[in-house]
């Protein structure tokens, strides 16, 4: 662990706090400090909430620091979640003219709870409709692995505040790939829980249908830490379960010996690039998952997703764009006015495919604990990159990030996404699970992580 | 050139929906659509019982 602690993770941060070998308040200068370096390289913050940070900070110091599993440890959010006092902006210049957030979502409370001190808010593609990380209003989160290339996105600030060194832990929403695709393309980790294991509640949403919040982290302990600290039902979401408390952090150790463990074929090897597919065989070499199957109509799933997801987020800002059609990122605005135009028809076949595809991949789960797939099909593309080359195939950038993410998501299972350090650039690879068991995700990867095949590295900024 | 069934969708339901449309977004509003649609064509050819039925919540 470095004794400025600068690429620490949280559970050391905590330790050493807890420890009284530091104190929250010294960590927190800490990282506002690196975030006021950084941030004019990386773009990750939209907001600093220094006072906020160094308040808790000294709350935190007073307290039974031996109580709190995130003692001390800084953390940043996507700015679609509510910050009290601040206003939601949500990657967009329309919400500026809201008023303040009244109360913190109840996931920056159950954080703070534990100890964790609140730095600021991240930047994030408009609205979530977004795969690249970049945004017109606020300028482009950075790729801390090379500050010309995307982040990924719709969470871009998150990924890169975390890969970039300057919070060991972030919070970001995935509807369609919007955690796992920045984690893949920053080389950090990444947990989209199951649908309605976290709670959406005072979070801006984009399609209720599919929305999930999650953690980024640089070590799986730090993700199994954070969501456990945020587990629980809140009746302010009418998706959120009433699940008890099924805490993941004891099971980490348990290792894979017994697990099944199968590969993803067919639909998510075609369209991968080397660098995926090596990425890939890497993590199911090093798993022994030799075997590999076919998920039935992947494709179908995520052309589900996609109509699902057009259609629902132009129904929440349809009152915007009759009234303010010229204030959204065009690129936003063009697909959410083709979204309204989509037959209903459409929507409801969608949707009725969402529990045949659910059916589908439960009983694969009957035989299998977990499925490995890429989480990007390739790795970090410039910055305004419009479309990349695979096997001498232009595709779009934007519309592609997400191809293996969607599917996934679109019934909600959990994953985790799991950095492989490739040169020059990482990528990511999903842990993908049965419903309800982000614990066996979470075991593998922290398996990988210990066998030394998955890992963040530092970057040079 | 005579406007494709598509341009002439759009322009009507955009009227018709009380959309805002400029002529100028008309190119990429047909772009997403034609997405779409290809997409949502895809989806709704898969045989389904008419017994499938969306969930009011859906649960994972």
């Amino acid at each position: 662990m470095a004794d400025n602690f600068d690429w620490a993770n949280a559970a050391d941060i905590a330790k050493a706090v807890a420890s009284g070998k530091t104190t929250a308040s010294a960590v927190t200068e800490a990282a506002l400090t690196r975030i006021a370096k950084t941030n004019t390289a990386l773009n990750a913050f939209t907001a600093v909430t220094a006072e906020r940070a160094r308040a808790q900070a000294k709350k935190v110091d007073a307290s039974d620091k031996m109580k709190l599993p995130l003692a001390g440890v800084p953390f940043a959010v996507k700015n679609l979640f509510d910050i009290a006092g601040m206003t939601t902006v949500a990657g967009s210049k329309i919400n500026r003219a809201h008023p303040a957030a009244k109360a913190d979502s109840p996931l920056i409370a159950r954080l703070e709870a534990a100890g964790a001190v609140l730095v600021g808010a991240l930047n994030m593609g408009e609205y979530a409709y977004d795969f690249t990380g970049e945004n017109v209003h606020d300028g482009p989160a950075r790729n801390p692995h090379d500050i010309t290339r995307m982040t990924g996105g719709s969470s871009g600030g998150s990924g890169s505040a975390v890969g970039g060194g300057m919070v060991p832990l972030a919070l970001g929403s995935d509807t369609n790939g919007s955690i796992r695709v920045p984690a893949s393309l920053c080389g950090i980790f990444g947990l989209k829980p199951t649908y309605g294991r976290l709670t959406r509640a005072r979070s801006f949403p984009f399609v209720a249908s599919l929305d999930h919040l999650g953690p980024f982290a640089r070590s799986v302990r730090d993700l199994a830490l954070s969501y456990d600290a945020m587990q629980g039902p809140d009746i302010e979401d009418a998706a959120c379960v009433d699940r008890g408390f099924e805490p993941t952090l004891p099971l980490l150790e348990r290792g894979v010996d017994g697990l099944r463990i199968v590969t993803a074929g067919g639909y998510f090897r075609k369209g991968a690039s080397p660098e995926a597919l090596e990425a890939l065989g890497t993590v199911a070499k090093a798993l022994g998952a030799a075997k590999e199957i076919e998920i039935p109509e992947a494709a179908r799933a995520r052309a589900a997703a996609y109509i699902i997801t057009t259609t629902e987020g132009a129904a929440l800002h349809l009152d915007r764009l009759r009234k303010q059609p010229n204030d959204f990122d065009p690129a936003v605005r063009d697909r959410f006015i083709a979204g309204a135009m989509v037959p209903a028809t459409y929507v409801v076949k969608a949707q009725n495919f969402r529990r045949w595809y659910r059916e589908r991949m439960l009983d694969i789960f009957k035989d299998c604990d977990a499925i490995l797939a890429p989480a990007t099909p390739i790795t970090a593309p410039k910055l305004g990159q419009v479309m990349f080359n695979l096997d001498g195939v232009e595709l779009p950038v934007r519309a592609n990030l997400g191809v293996f993410t969607q599917p996934i998501s679109f019934i909600g299972l959990p994953v985790v996404a799991v950095p492989v350090p490739l040169k020059p650039l990482p990528i990511g690879v999903q842990i993908i699970c049965a419903p309800w068991r982000e614990d066996v995700a979470l075991r593998i990867a922290y398996a990988l992580e210990k066998m030394g095949v998955c890992a963040t590295t530092q970057p040079k900024i | 050139m005579a406007a494709s069934p598509l341009d002439d969708f759009i322009a009507v339901a955009a009227r018709t929906l009380d959309l805002p449309f400029d002529p100028a977004w008309q190119p990429a509003i047909k772009a997403n659509l034609e997405v779409s649609l290809t997409l949502g064509a895809m989806v709704a050819e898969f045989p389904l019982s008419d017994a499938a039925e969306p969930a009011p919540i859906f649960k994972a």
